[in-house]
């Protein structure tokens, strides 16, 4: 499960002109299950928007997003999202927050703690189990955001540039993480990010957006193998190819 | 090297300020005005504090404001959140509401005496109607307020882990989430509310209350006793500040003990 279809998918936004400026134009995709896609494109591309109807938090003007052959009506279980800024509910505990879904779902407390604690230990906080989020550093905010994601077993993954507030080492040490939990845990993730290296490091495959209205310029499958060596020759190719694919007129700002 | 902390000179220092006012105080009171009536002196106080103690009555007073005061805060609380929240929650609510709690806000909640009486009579409810006055728009504009200024994000986190239905967005986002602005409102609430106290208890709706007591022998010209009732109804508003920020801070607003806020 996880299969995930875009269908020449639009999105516009009216102005208070009345003009239409779309974010989104003529985007059609398939993703498969388990697979580990990157959306690439810079800042104000319709990422997030694309990443958001996908969620179902936003609707499309037109066009179809199916998941596993069902169509996306509204936030649904089987999307799971990790967003950019920190969105953990600052009054509950770390635990209280993982289990947030299941509690949703009417479980009882020490069931939902047991069902939630393997997802606490996966992202390796079990022992900040009864710790605020004031408590934490950045990094394991967005680690025990990804753990509350996946205690609601979704099918599909969605993070929106979910280390972009992070420093450099954390930022790479965080990746790592998020390549196990997915190998782990086989679910298909759909990554946004504006960093050609973050990107390289994670995806499969590699789908670079242009900018106003984003639509797909290229899709980049990345062949190198994992675990992947930020330094090697082998990667370092590959990030040239992808910046100088993106450097394409076709893809670049206009 | 500063750390913030009172240290242990700082806490003298106050201490010698309260003992330099009272005798300067007494001084100015016995050697200057040098008539009671105009500035009892704190000697005076003193003795007027002791006699009030012995003849009973100072706890039936402070008993029975706190029931004027309960009644309205109480009132305050069990009105303004419920509002504060369909009007920070509902934007037609919000846009319906408005404009009447606007034109009723600025109304000093004095100005609704007369009618207190009218509408309770000289009841404890009387009383407790202007403190209720007074205390209800601030928890109503700070729940609303609160309401207003939850980050879209916890809304969109819940809907995603299936916290869809309005009365679940409220009762677990939304509320927890306006906590500590409800709280501050309830605090500005149980000040204002406190300060309408006198003015509640002058009409007579009582024969205790600190209120009461301080018109009482206002009009016995026992200034002595006036100025024990103004220095209680001043620590007793100080101890529920001291009380409640306690409370709060500890039971429901733990999870900021990391933030500055």
């Amino acid at each position: 499960m996880g299969d995930l279809v875009i269908k020449n998918l639009t999105r516009g936004f009216v102005r208070d002109d009345g003009s239409v400026l779309y974010a989104i134009e003529g985007v059609s995709l398939t993703i498969h299950q388990e697979e580990f896609i990157c959306v690439l494109g810079p800042s104000g591309c319709g990422k997030t928007t694309l990443l958001r109807m996908i969620a179902g938090l936003d609707l499309a003007s037109t066009g179809d997003i199916l998941l596993n052959g069902e169509q996306i009506k509204g936030p649904n279980p089987k999307v799971g999202i990790v967003f950019q800024e920190y969105s953990l509910f600052p009054w509950r505990s770390v635990i209280d927050n993982v289990a947030f879904g299941l509690e949703m779902r009417g479980v009882g407390r020490n069931k939902r703690y047991e069902l939630a604690k393997p997802y606490l230990e996966l992202v390796g906080l079990s022992q900040f189990a009864h710790s605020y989020p004031s408590e934490l550093s950045g990094g394991m905010r967005q680690r025990v955001a990804v753990a509350r994601a996946l205690t609601i077993e979704p099918d599909i993954l969605l993070m929106d540039e979910p280390f972009g507030a992070l420093d450099a080492q954390t930022r790479n040490l965080l990746q790592k993480e998020l390549l196990d939990i997915w190998q782990k845990t086989k679910k298909t993730i759909v990554f946004v990010t504006h960093s050609v290296d973050e990107a390289v490091f994670l995806a499969d495959r590699l789908v670079v957006l242009t900018s106003r209205p984003g639509r797909v310029c290229e899709i980049i499958p990345i062949d190198l193998d994992r675990p992947r060596n930020r330094t090697s020759v082998e990667f370092a190719q590959v990030r040239r190819k992808v910046l100088d694919l993106i450097a394409q007129p076709k893809c670049s700002l206009q | 090297m500063n750390i913030g902390s009172k240290t242990f000179s700082d806490k003298w220092l106050g201490v010698l300020a309260v003992i330099f006012t009272l005798l300067f105080w007494q001084a100015i009171a016995t050697l200057v005005v040098k008539n009671p009536f105009i500035l009892p002196s704190p000697v005076d106080v003193l003795n007027a504090f002791l006699n009030l103690l012995k003849s009973d009555t100072l706890l039936k007073d402070i008993g029975v404001s706190l029931i004027h005061f309960g009644i309205g805060l109480g009132a305050a609380l069990i009105i303004g959140i419920p509002i504060g929240i369909v009007m920070g929650y509902y934007r037609g609510i919000d846009a319906f509401l408005d404009p009447i709690i606007e034109i009723i806000r600025p109304i000093p909640p004095l100005a609704w005496i007369p009618f207190a009486i009218i509408w309770f009579g000289l009841t404890d409810a009387s009383a407790g109607f202007v403190i209720f006055i007074g205390a209800v728009f601030p928890i109503l504009i700070n729940t609303y307020s609160g309401f207003r200024g939850i980050p879209r994000v916890f809304v969109e986190a819940g809907k995603m882990l299936g916290c869809i239905r309005d009365r679940d967005l409220i009762r677990y986002i939304a509320f927890p989430s306006a906590l500590p602005q409800i709280a501050a409102g309830i605090r500005i609430a149980s000040g204002v509310g406190w300060m309408c106290l006198v003015a509640a208890e002058l009409f007579g709706v009582s024969k205790y209350g600190l209120g009461q007591k301080l018109w009482h022998f206002y009009n016995l010209h026992q200034m002595d006793s006036v100025v024990v009732y103004m220095l209680l109804l001043g620590m007793i508003g100080l101890l529920f500040d001291w009380l409640f920020r306690y409370y709060i801070d500890h039971h429901f607003l733990r999870w900021r003990s990391g933030e500055v806020a």
